[in-house]
């Protein structure tokens, strides 16, 4: 297991925010992206591919699965529950953008779609990548695409003309559907199958090239083509891990 | 999770007397003045869903004043599909006109919409954290697990149900010295879960197997006796024969098929 970036403090403590994750998981990604936006310093401990860490098991013993944010040594996982608890617990952290919308409804019509989102996404890829034994690839496209359908509609109403899902700035929605994108353009070429369609989905690929170009994302997701390399080389390991959350 | 009341479409609730009294009960219909349609609040739901039942325990609980529309899932109603169109699914809520999907989304925009009321979220961040964490836990694992159950019999629903005790002994941990998932007070993580409370011993006597028994499940069982005493719940329990009989006759007709 290695370590990036900080490292112990001058007193010698581990720093006060540490991500467990590895570079490839969309579902590391959104917290990474959150921890960016509120400008948060944190350390990435990435997990070795086919091995979980004693950290790992050790703070989420339920799943055994990253995501897990340390915050001053307690455990946080489920990647939307951590973006939640981001935004929580930095609320006004250096003027940095709220993640969710401050209107209750909202807040509810973002969780909804993230809810949606999490219910397509992950499977679909998973069959597109060739990691589900007998999955049906014409299928998962067409599902897909329908998603991607109600979320261009969404996009309409969510950012009311403006660059985001969130609005002016990238939002909880913004980092949901946009952590995927990766693993997206990835499965576009490996099955071969275009989904962010300029045609079909205006708006959305015209949303996922901002989203993947913004400050606090562009050094999180990963090249489409590393994707490609990464189901190349563990396509025995991604079959046997269950849809990811 | 609302899956489970769409796979199980066949409509059975036709054949059951209607339960009028039942109905009315649980509705709390305002008259409203002309002009005033969009006002107030709606739920739509299915009086045997365990997930729809959530809208209406968070509202209860904040006082609030609702009208109950109960859908036949076979045939449902314009109005669902208008507000729903994307998932088709109960429950939804309607708040002035505008709708919401998903019950955990609806639990956590009620308690927010009425913030100054009955706190249904942990104050702390990172208690509404775990909050939500086994929230998640239970919806996407305890309840797959629970649901072959129903499915099955013999020596795979005896597997089936060990796993299940599993799922809910990991559940469990949340539980321990606390008298609601909550802590002092009925809250979130317990509307999400309490519908184990009515709805497994149910499926326990449909499907003829113990899953929450006091050496298993101490804690939960326990627990369970504190739920259906809550107000909020007491008031919306679908009657346990007609629920009985509901989830009789569907296992019956899956076993079949």
């Amino acid at each position: 297991m290695s370590s990036s970036s900080m490292s112990a403090n001058i007193s010698g403590e581990p720093p006060a925010v540490r991500v467990l994750g590895s570079w490839a998981s969309p579902f590391v990604h959104r917290v990474l992206v959150a921890l960016n936006l509120k400008g948060v310093e944190h350390e990435v401990l990435q997990e070795t591919v086919g091995k979980k860490s004693e950290l790992l098991l050790r703070y989420n013993p339920v799943h055994k699965k990253i995501p897990v944010l340390l915050h001053h040594g307690k455990p946080i996982a489920e990647s939307l529950v951590i973006v939640e608890y981001i935004d929580e617990a930095w609320a006004s952290s250096n003027g940095a953008p709220a993640i969710l919308p401050r209107d209750p409804y909202r807040r509810a019509v973002e969780r909804f779609w993230a809810h949606y989102v999490d219910d397509k996404f992950p499977q679909g890829i998973r069959v597109l990548r060739g990691s589900e034994a007998g999955g049906d690839k014409n299928k998962a496209a067409e599902e897909m695409s329908a998603a991607l359908q109600h979320l261009e509609e969404a996009f309409a109403r969510c950012s009311q003309g403006k660059h985001y899902f969130g609005g002016d700035s990238i939002g909880y929605l913004d980092i949901a559907l946009g952590s995927h994108l990766g693993w997206v353009r990835a499965v576009e070429k490996i099955a071969g199958v275009q989904l962010l369609d300029d045609a079909k989905v205006p708006n959305l690929a015209a949303w996922a090239d901002r989203f993947c170009a913004h400050p606090a994302v562009v050094d999180v997701m990963p090249d489409a083509d590393k994707l490609v390399q990464f189901t190349v080389e563990h396509a025995a390991l991604l079959k046997a891990v269950n849809a990811p959350k | 999770m609302e899956t489970m009341t769409r796979k199980h479409q066949f409509d059975l609730t036709s054949q059951l007397p209607t339960s009028q009294a039942f109905l009315l009960r649980r509705s709390q219909a305002s008259s409203r003045p002309p002009g005033m349609a969009d006002k107030g609040v709606k739920v739509f739901g299915m009086w045997a869903s365990p997930m729809a039942i959530r809208a209406e325990w968070a509202l209860r609980l904040k006082g609030v004043d609702y009208e109950y529309i109960d859908e036949d899932l076979a045939n449902k109603s314009e109005a669902l599909l208008r507000y729903n169109p994307v998932t088709e699914k109960v429950p939804v809520l309607v708040h002035d006109g505008k709708p919401l999907a998903e019950s955990t989304v609806i639990v956590e925009y009620i308690d927010e919409a009425w913030k100054d009321g009955y706190p249904i979220m942990p104050a702390d961040p990172f208690e509404r954290a775990q909050a939500r964490f086994w929230a998640r836990f239970a919806e996407e694992k305890c309840n797959a697990a629970l649901y072959p159950i129903f499915m099955t019999t013999g020596e795979a629903q005896s597997k089936l149900v060990q796993e299940a005790q599993q799922c809910l002994k990991t559940l469990e941990t949340a539980l321990e010295g606390k008298t609601f998932f909550g802590g002092d007070a009925f809250g979130y993580l317990d509307i999400v879960t309490g519908w184990y409370a009515y709805w497994l011993p149910i499926i326990e006597e449909v499907t003829g197997v113990a899953i929450v028994t006091d050496e298993a499940l101490p804690l939960i069982k326990a627990w369970f006796d504190r739920v259906v005493v809550v107000d909020a719940v007491k008031a919306t329990l679908p009657p346990r024969d007609k629920l009985l009989a509901l989830n009789k006759a569907r296992r019956e007709q899956l076993l079949s098929a």
